[in-house]
C-alpha cells in the first residue's frame, strides 16, 4: 500500500472524520449525502450543488470513470466530495478519464476511507451540518471555530454563482423547431435543457434575473423555472419575475427550485427540510391517479403546504415523508415538480412531465 | 385501495424436496407467503412434499397437505378444500410447473381456481424461450439472434445469418445434452448432426454466442396500479456463459454507468408489462457486451427466484411477502417497509454496503463428471457475504464457504502455468483461486480479464487483496504497522489468513488488533442507506467508526446457523435452528441467530430477534458473542458447521447450551465411545483405527471382510467405502493416505443385509424420550440419507425396537445429553448393534416431527433452555398415527456420466415425504413425490448379482402378481425360469443386438430393477443405469427397494388415494 495524504471532514458539532486526501484542498459548505447509486458525474457537475459537501452513501464510487457527454454543466460544483472508497482505475468502454483524476484536474477537495455511514447518521440526527473538507489543516478545534462563522445554508441566495451571464440559444439539430421556449437559468442542468430540445424546442436560456416582460418580449410558447442551489426565500427579485410570469398565462413549469419559487410567487412559502432529498429513490404519489413515481431528488427546501393560497392545490406528494412534490394553480397553465424529471441521475419514472408541459405550449401556440 | 374481500381461501404451491436449482429459498418465500396471508385472514391451504421445511410446519396454514406436486394428488386437494385461487408464484419451477399442469388438465377451470400473481400466458411466456424472443423483439427489446433448424444445411444456412461463435441447444434433451458451443464451420456440422441425433424432435437451436459479456440481474416487483420498481441490481463477475446460480455475484451492480444502468432499468420495466406479470416479482437477466455497451435480454422468470431470495437479504427488502401482498390487491404504497417503520414498499432500496454471493458446489461427490461450469446449474448451495467494500465482502464469502484447507493451498495447486490458464479460461468452481494464483504469480491484470472475460473492475479489487497479503508477509507480527493491520482487516482477511503470513498465531493478531484498537464494528441493513433509522436489528460487521448493534440487557441466547448448504447438511438444519428461534422466543429470550446463507429462513431479519449475517468462524462468531455477551450459545442444531466451532467456543469461555461439547467429543472419539459401549455390554460392529495400508490390512483381517471403511470426522459419509477384499482395502488406504496423510482411517465390519434404524430422541439430562424410529428401506451400505424410510418401522420385531428404545435411553443419561441425539441401529441376524450416536439434532428431526406431530426441536431447545421433559409435558414416545415413509432425491441427471447407484457416500440433495395408513400407498406417494414415474404395469427388467438371486425370488412373483411382464438377462433368466416364473430373456450389451439398452432407448421396459455388485459397479450395470436414468425409466437398485415399490405399485392400483393434511393427521392445528 502506498503511503497516502490524509484529509480531514470537520463537522459544525465537533465531530471529525479522518481519512484519505483523494482531492488537494480546503473548502467549506453544508454537508449532505446522496443515496444514489449510479451517476456521480451527473451529482458532481450539477449546479444545485453549490456550497455543499457531498458524501456519496454506495461505497464504491468512480467504478465506471467519467466521460465529457455526461456532464450536467461545464464544471463541478460540490465544494467537496466524499466516499468510502474512490476507484482510481475504471473499467468502462464509455470513460475518458479516471474520477480520482478528474477531481484532482478540478482542484476539488475529496476524501476516502472514512466511515460514510457514520457520517450519514450524524445528519440524519442533527439535520444539515456545516462542515470543512481539508486536506491542507489537520487541528480541528479551529475549524470548528470558523464554521460557526461560516453560514448557514437558510437566507443563502446562490443563485447568482451559477446562472449564465448572456442568454443564449439551443437548437434541434435534426428539424426544424416547433415551438420556442425561454428557460430561466437557476443553476439548469444540462439534461432539462436536452430534454427540451430533442422533443423539438428552440431554447433561449436566460440569466437568473432577467425581467419578466423581457422574456415574454421574445414571443416564446413557455417557460421553464430551472433548478438550482441555496434557498429560494432571498430571492424577491426573481420571485417577482416569476409572479409576473404566472399572472401572464404563458405556460410555466418549474422544476425543483423553480417549482419552489413559483410556490412563493404564488404567496406560498418554503422552508427548509432537516436534510433533504438528495437521491434517485424518492417515492411521489400523485393524488389523482395513486400511481408512484420512483424520482430523482436533490433539495434541501420545500414548499409548505399550509401556506398555499386558496387557489392553488397539492397534486403530489412525498410518500415517505409527505412534503409537496406539486401543485397545480386553478385556470392556470402552471405545472410544477419539486424532483427532477430530466433525472441525470436516476429513474425516467417523471419524463412524461416534459410530454405534459409541451402539450400546454402545443395547445397555446394552436390557439 | 386495501385487499381483496372476494377471496376466502389460497392454495399456496410450494416447490417440494432440494434439488440443484431449487433449494430453501422456497422455503424462505413459501413460508412468507403463508404467514402473511393468514395474517391477512385468508383461509391459507398449503401443498409441499417436502417435510423438512418451516412453511409445512402446521401452525403456517390451515390445512398442510404433504403430498406430492402432481396434478392428479394437487386436483383431490382442490376437490376437497375448494380454494378460491391459486398462489403459484412463490413455490419455485415446480409451482409453475404444477400449475401449468393444472391448467392444461382443466382443473383450475373446473374448480373455478382462480390464478393469482401472473397470468397462464405470463406463465408460459416466461418458459418458452422462443415465445419470449419474439415477445421481446415484438416490444423493441434486443435478443440473442436465433433459429430453429432441423438439418445441417439449414444450420449452415442461420451460421452466415448470425455469425460464430455460435450455442446448439438440441430441444427436449436433459441437461443440455448434446449441445455446446462451435466456434467454426466443421465444428457446427459435427455437433449440428450430433445434436439432431440427441433431440427426440429433431429440432436444435442456434443461438447467437454472448459468452463472455458482462451478465446482468434485475429483481423487479410491480403491483396492480402498475407501479413497477427495482428491488435490487446484481452483477455476475462470471461472465455469461456460467449459470447464474454458478456465477459468483455482487450487489448493487458496479459497473454500469447511470445511464446505462436506467436503460436497463427501463428495459426491465417493459418486460415485465409485456410478459403481463399483473403483480408481484420477476427476475430479469442481461447480456452486455463490454466493449460496445449493447445490451440483450436474456430471460426472466415471472415468480420469485434464488435470486429474489438473495435480493431479499442483500436490501432487507422481502420479496415474497410483498409480493404475496400484492397478488391479493394491496399496492406498493400501502405496505409499509418493516425496517424503517416510518416508509413503505414503493421505493427502491439504496445499498451502502456491498453484497457477495458465493455458491458452493458438491463435485467431490461425483467424481465421474468434469468439473466445470456451465449454462446448467451444478452448485448445491451458497454463500452470501456483506461488507462496506467489495474486498471485504469477498474474503468474508470466502471465510464462509467453510472450505477444507487453506487458499493457499488450492491456489498452490495451480502453480503449472499450463493448468493455471486452463483454470481461468475454462469456467470452473476453484476459478476464483485461479484468479488469486494469476495475479500473485505477476500476471496483469489485462491478461487475466483477457483469459477470464471477469470485468477488470472486480480483478483489480482482488489485485488490491494480493499485493496487501504480499506486503504483509513482508513483516512479523511484533512490528505489524497498525496502519497496515487494519487494512488488512477492511479488506476482510481473517485473523487466520493474517497469522499465516506474518506467522503467528490467530490469538496473536487478535490480540495485536486489541492493542492497536481495532475492533469489528456492526452495521444495520436498512433498505435506505441510513436515510432513515433502521428498527430492525439485521446485522453485519465490519471495521467502521461506529457500531450500531444497539445491544440491550434482555436474557438472550444465541443460535448457530448451519452454513452453506450442501450434500450432507441442507434444511433440516436450518429448520432445526428456526424452531429454536421460535422456541426460545416463546420462553422469553432475545434469539440472537448468526448464520450466511441467504437461502434460509433463518436468515429472515423476522424469523429471530436480531440477526447477524456472518460467517460461521470462531473469529466471527466471537466477534458477536463479545459483543451481545448471551447467557447461552447453542450449537448442536445447525449440523456440523457450529458442532465444529463448540470446542473453540467453549475454550474462549462461551456457554455453550445443551450437551456439553465434551459429550459430543466423547461420541465422535470412536475409542472412548468404543469402551463406553463395551463397558455397557451395548453391540457394535467389530472395528478398528488405522493410519497406514499395513495397519488397515491387519485390522481389517482381524475384524474379517467385508469392511466399512472413512476418514474420522465427516459430513455425510464423505469418502466412505465399503471394501468386500483386500486388494479394494489396499487402494482405499492407500488413497487416504494421500489426500490426507496422518489421518486415522476407521474400519468397521459391514454387516451385510442388515436393516438399519434411525432412532431420535430428547433428553434432558434426567430423563431421555424416544421421539419417533425409522426404519431404513434399503439394506445396510447405504448412507442413512440415502435411504427411504419408514415410521413406524414395518420389519423390525417388538423385542428389537424395544433393546434399541433402552439402549438409546441409556447412552443419552450416560453422555449426559441434554437436547436431541440420534442413534443409528442395524439389526443383523436378529442382533442389535450401534452404528453410529450423533447427540445432536439430526437430519431425521423434522420428518420425525412432521410424523407425529410433536414440534420436537421447540422441545429441544427449551430442554437447553434449561425446563425439564416433565415440565414441558413430554415423557412418552408418541404414536404416528399414520405410516410415513420418507424418500431421497438425488441430482445424478445434473451430472453427465455419473453412475446413479446408491452406497455409503451421501449423494441425495433433499427429500420427500408421504403418507397413508398404509405402507404401500405411503410408499408409492414418496416415490410419486420424489418425481419418479410410477408405473403400473407393463414390462419390468430385473437383473441382480449373484447373492441376491434368492431373495430377488420374491419381489419378482409380486411383480408377476401386480401384473407385470418379466424380463431378464441369461443368468437372472434362467434362475427365476428354473423356481418356476415366466421370464422373457434379453441380450445383455456383449451379447448382439438387440440388447438391454436398445430395449431402453425403445421404452419396451417400463421398470428396472438392478442390484450392482458392492462399491464397483461393472461397466454393463451401470450403462443400463445411466440409460434408464436418461430416458427417466425408474431404476431401483436395492432388492429391499424394490419389494416396497411393488408394494406401491399394488397398493396404488387397488385403492383410491386419499390425501390428508397434517392437521387431520393430528387434530386441530
Amino acid at each position: 500500500m502506498k503511503p497516502t495524504s490524509k484529509a480531514l471532514l470537520v463537522l459544525e458539532d465537533g465531530s471529525a472524520f479522518e481519512g484519505r486526501a483523494v482531492g488537494e484542498g480546503t473548502s467549506f459548505g453544508e454537508v449532505v449525502f446522496n443515496t444514489s447509486m449510479t451517476g456521480y458525474q451527473e451529482i458532481l457537475t450539477d449546479p444545485s450543488y453549490r456550497g455543499q459537501i457531498v458524501v456519496m452513501t454506495l461505497p464504491h464510487i468512480g467504478n465506471y470513470g467519467v466521460h465529457s457527454s455526461v456532464a450536467e454543466s461545464s464544471r463541478p460544483w460540490v465544494e467537496g466530495f466524499v466516499a468510502h472508497q474512490f476507484t482510481a482505475r475504471p473499467s468502462s468502454h464509455g470513460s475518458e478519464e479516471g474520477l480520482v483524476a478528474y477531481l484532482r484536474r478540478h482542484r476539488l477537495p475529496a476524501i476516502d476511507g472514512v466511515d460514510t455511514r457514520a457520517i450519514v447518521r450524524r445528519v440524519r440526527e442533527r439535520g444539515a451540518l456545516r462542515g470543512v473538507l481539508t486536506s491542507e489543516r489537520s487541528e480541528v478545534d479551529p475549524l470548528v471555530a470558523e464554521l460557526q462563522e461560516f453560514p448557514i445554508m437558510a437566507g443563502r441566495a446562490l443563485v447568482d454563482e451559477v446562472t449564465c451571464t448572456e442568454s443564449f440559444e439551443l437548437e434541434p439539430e435534426d428539424r426544424e423547431a416547433d415551438f420556442h421556449l425561454a428557460v430561466y437559468d437557476f443553476g439548469v442542468k444540462s439534461n432539462i435543457l436536452r430534454s427540451l430540445v430533442e422533443r423539438g424546442a428552440r431554447v433561449t436560456v436566460l440569466p437568473a434575473r432577467t425581467p419578466w416582460k423581457k422574456c415574454l418580449d421574445l414571443g416564446v410558447d413557455g417557460v421553464l423555472l430551472s433548478n438550482g442551489p441555496g434557498d429560494p426565500e432571498p430571492l424577491e427579485e426573481v420571485v417577482e419575475n416569476v409572479r409576473g410570469l404566472v399572472s401572464s398565462g404563458v405556460p410555466l413549469f418549474g422544476i425543483c427550485l423553480g417549482h419552489q419559487l413559483l410556490g412563493l410567487a404564488v404567496g406560498g412559502q418554503t422552508f427548509k427540510l432537516k436534510f433533504g432529498h438528495h437521491g434517485g429513490n424518492q417515492p411521489v404519489k400523485d393524488l389523482a391517479t395513486g400511481r408512484i413515481l420512483i424520482t430523482s431528488q436533490n433539495h434541501g427546501f420545500a414548499v409548505d403546504p399550509d401556506s398555499l393560497p386558496g387557489h392553488c392545490r397539492v397534486s403530489q406528494l412525498n410518500l415517505n415523508d409527505g412534503t409537496v412534490e406539486a401543485f397545480a394553480v386553478d385556470n392556470r397553465p402552471v405545472l410544477s415538480a419539486q424532483y427532477h424529471p430530466e433525472a441525470a441521475p436516476g429513474p425516467h419514472d417523471a419524463a412524461e412531465l416534459f410530454d405534459s408541459f409541451l402539450q400546454r405550449v402545443v395547445e397555446r401556440v394552436a390557439r | 385501495m386495501p385487499k381483496r374481500t372476494d377471496l376466502d381461501s389460497i392454495l399456496i404451491v410450494g416447490s417440494g424436496p432440494i434439488v440443484i436449482g431449487q433449494a430453501c429459498e422456497f422455503d424462505y418465500s413459501g413460508t412468507q407467503a403463508c404467514r402473511v396471508l393468514r395474517r391477512e385472514g385468508y383461509r391459507v391451504v398449503l401443498v409441499n412434499s417436502n417435510p423438512a421445511t418451516i412453511m409445512t410446519d402446521p401452525e403456517f396454514s390451515d390445512a398442510t397437505y404433504v403430498e406430492p406436486l402432481v396434478p392428479e394428488i394437487v386436483e383431490k386437494i382442490i376437490e376437497k378444500e375448494r380454494p378460491d385461487a391459486i398462489l403459484p408464484t412463490v413455490g419455485g419451477q415446480t409451482g409453475i410447473n404444477l400449475t401449468l399442469a393444472l391448467h392444461e388438465a382443466g382443473i383450475l377451470e373446473r374448480y373455478g381456481v382462480e390464478l393469482l400473481g401472473a397470468g397462464i400466458d405470463a406463465l408460459q411466456l416466461g418458459e418458452d424461450r422462443q415465445l419470449f424472443k419474439e415477445a421481446m423483439q415484438g416490444v423493441g427489446l434486443q435478443v440473442p439472434s436465433s433459429g430453429y433448424v432441423g438439418s445441417e444445411s439449414e444450420a449452415r444456412e442461420i451460421a452466415s445469418r448470425i455469425g460464430f461463435p455460435l450455442i446448439i441447444r438440441p430441444s427436449f434433451t436433459l441437461g443440455g445434452e448434446g449441445g455446446g458451443t462451435v466456434f467454426n464451420r466443421d465444428e457446427l456440422d459435427d455437433m449440428v448432426a450430433t445434436a439432431l441425433d440427441a433431440s427426440p424432435t429433431r429440432r436444435v437451436l442456434l443461438e447467437e454466442s454472448v459468452l463472455g459479456w458482462k451478465e446482468f440481474e434485475l429483481e423487479v416487483i410491480r403491483d396492480r396500479l402498475d407501479n413497477t420498481i427495482v428491488i435490487c441490481s446484481v452483477e455476475n463477475v462470471d461472465a455469461m456463459g456460467v449459470h447464474t446460480g454458478d456465477s459468483i455475484t455482487v450487489a448493487p451492480q458496479q459497473t454500469l454507468s447511470d445511464r446505462e444502468y436506467q436503460a436497463m432499468r427501463n428495459d426491465a420495466f417493459t418486460v415485465i408489462r409485456r410478459v403481463g406479470v399483473a403483480t408481484g416479482g420477476s427476475n430479469i437477466q442481461f447480456a452486455v457486451n463490454p466493449h460496445t455497451g449493447q445490451r440483450v435480454v436474456i430471460e426472466m422468470n415471472p415468480r420469485v427466484s434464488r435470486s429474489s431470495a438473495l435480493a431479499s437479504k442483500a436490501t432487507g427488502f422481502p420479496i415474497a411477502k410483498i409480493a404475496a401482498l400484492l397478488a391479493v390487491g394491496y399496492t406498493l404504497d400501502e405496505i409499509p417497509n418493516d425496517i424503517t417503520g416510518e416508509t413503505y414498499a414503493a421505493f427502491e432500496p439504496s445499498l451502502d454496503y456491498t453484497v457477495v454471493k458465493i455458491p458452493r458446489w458438491a463435485f467431490e461427490k461425483f467424481p465421474q463428471t468434469a468439473p466445470v461450469l456451465g449454462t446448467s446449474m451444478k452448485s448445491v448451495g451458497e454463500v452470501m457475504a456483506i461488507g462496506t467494500t467489495f474486498r471485504e465482502a469477498l474474503m468474508k464469502g470466502l471465510a464462509s464457504l467453510e472450505l477444507d484447507g487453506s487458499i493457499a493451498a488450492r491456489e498452490q495447486r495451480m502453480s503449472d502455468p499450463v493448468r493455471l490458464r486452463r483454470r481461468l479460461a475454462t469456467p470452473n468452481w476453484e476459478r476464483l483461486f485461479a484468479v488469486f494464483a494469476a495475479l500473485r504469480q505477476g500476471w496483469t491484470v489485462d491478461e487475466v480479464a483477457a483469459t477470464s472475460h471477469i470485468d477488470p473492475w472486480f480483478l483489480r479489487e482482488i489485485q488490491t487483496i494480493v499485493e496487501l497479503e504480499t506486503e504483509l508477509a513482508c513483516w512479523d507480527l511484533a512490528s505489524l504497522p497498525g496502519e497496515l493491520l487494519r487494512q488488512a482487516k477492511e479488506c476482510g482477511l481473517t485473523d487466520s489468513r493474517i497469522a499465516s503470513l506474518v506467522q503467528a498465531t490467530d490469538a496473536g493478531v487478535k490480540n495485536r488488533r486489541a492493542e492497536v484498537g481495532i475492533e469489528r464494528t456492526f452495521k444495520r441493513v436498512d433498505t435506505c442507506a441510513a436515510e432513515f433509522p433502521a428498527l430492525t436489528p439485521y446485522l453485519y460487521s465490519t471495521f467502521g467508526a461506529e457500531d450500531e448493534s444497539d445491544v440491550d440487557e434482555r436474557p438472550k441466547v444465541m443460535i448457530l446457523g448451519s452454513g452453506p448448504n450442501r450434500i450432507g447438511q441442507g434444511i433440516e438444519f436450518d429448520y432445526c435452528c428456526v424452531h429454536a428461534a421460535y422456541a426460545l422466543a416463546e420462553a422469553g429470550y432475545e434469539t440472537i441467530m448468526v448464520n450466511c446463507n441467504p437461502e434460509t429462513v433463518s436468515t429472515d431479519y423476522d424469523t429471530s430477534d436480531r440477526l447477524y449475517f456472518e460467517p460461521l468462524t470462531l473469529e466471527h462468531v466471537l466477534g458477536v458473542f463479545e459483543k451481545e455477551r448471551p447467557e447461552g450459545v447453542i450449537v448442536q442444531l445447525g449440523g456440523q458447521t457450529p458442532l465444529k466451532l463448540a470446542r473453540g467456543l467453549a475454550a474462549a469461555g462461551v456457554p455453550i447450551w445443551g450437551t456439553s461439547p465434551e459429550a459430543i467429543d466423547l461420541a465422535e472419539d470412536r475409542k472412548r465411545f468404543g469402551a463406553l459401549l463395551a463397558a455397557e455390554g451395548i453391540r457394535q460392529p467389530e472395528n478398528g483405527t488405522a493410519v497406514t495400508v499395513t495397519e488397515g490390512i491387519q485390522v481389517a483381517r482381524k475384524i474379517g471382510f467385508p469392511v466399512l471403511v472413512r476418514p474420522s470426522y465427516v459430513l455425510g459419509g464423505r469418502a466412505m467405502a465399503i471394501c468386500y477384499e483386500e486388494s479394494k482395502l489396499e487402494r482405499y488406504m492407500r488413497d487416504a493416505a494421500e489426500v490426507s496423510p496422518g489421518q486415522p482411517i476407521l474400519l468397521d465390519r459391514f454387516l451385510d443385509d442388515a436393516t438399519e434404524v434411525d432412532l431420535d430422541l430428547l433428553a434432558d439430562g434426567e430423563t431421555a424420550v424416544v421421539a419417533g424410529i425409522l426404519q431404513h428401506i434399503e439394506e445396510a451400505g447405504i448412507h442413512s440419507g440415502d435411504s427411504a424410510a419408514v415410521l413406524p418401522p414395518q420389519r423390525v420385531g417388538d423385542e428389537a425396537l424395544d433393546q434399541m428404545r433402552q439402549i438409546a435411553r441409556r447412552l443419552a443419561l450416560r453422555l449426559g445429553v441434554v437436547g436431541l441425539m440420534n442413534v443409528q441401529f442395524a439389526i443383523h441376524q436378529g442382533e442389535v448393534y450401534v452404528l453410529e450416536v450423533n447427540p445432536r439434532a439430526s437430519r431425521t428431526v423434522p420428518f420425525i416431527a412432521k410424523a407425529v406431530g410433536i414440534p420436537l426441536v421447540k422441545l429441544a431447545a427449551k430442554v437447553m433452555a434449561g425446563q425439564s421433559l416433565v415440565d414441558l409435558g413430554f415423557t412418552a414416545e408418541p404414536v404416528a398415527p399414520g405410516v410415513f415413509v420418507k424418500a431421497p432425491v438425488f441430482p445424478f441427471r445434473r451430472f453427465t456420466g455419473v453412475d446413479p447407484v446408491l452406497g455409503p457416500e451421501m449423494k441425495s440433495t433433499g427429500e420427500v415425504m408421504g403418507s397413508s395408513p398404509h405402507f404401500g400407498n405411503a410408499f408409492a406417494k414418496s416415490w410419486v413425490a420424489a418425481g419418479h414415474k410410477l408405473p403400473l404395469g407393463g414390462t419390468a427388467f430385473v437383473s441382480v448379482h449373484d447373492t441376491d438371486k434368492e431373495a430377488l425370488l420374491p419381489v419378482a412373483g409380486r411383480l408377476a402378481e401386480v401384473g407385470f411382464e418379466l424380463t431378464a438377462t441369461s443368468g437372472t433368466a434362467d434362475f427365476l425360469t428354473s423356481r418356476g416364473l415366466a421370464v422373457r430373456r434379453i441380450n445383455k450389451v456383449h451379447e448382439g443386438r438387440p440388447h438391454i439398452v436398445d430395449h431402453l432407448i425403445n421404452r419396451e421396459i417400463d421398470l428396472v430393477v438392478n442390484t450392482p455388485l458392492g462399491r464397483e459397479s461393472r461397466e454393463d450395470d451401470a450403462f443400463i443405469r445411466q440409460t434408464a436414468l436418461k430416458y427417466d425409466i425408474p431404476c431401483i437398485t436395492t432388492l429391499s427397494g424394490a419389494m416396497a415399490a411393488v408394494e406401491g405399485i399394488a397398493a396404488w392400483k387397488s385403492q383410491e388415494l386419499e390425501v390428508v393434511s397434517l392437521q387431520e393427521w393430528h387434530g386441530g392445528a
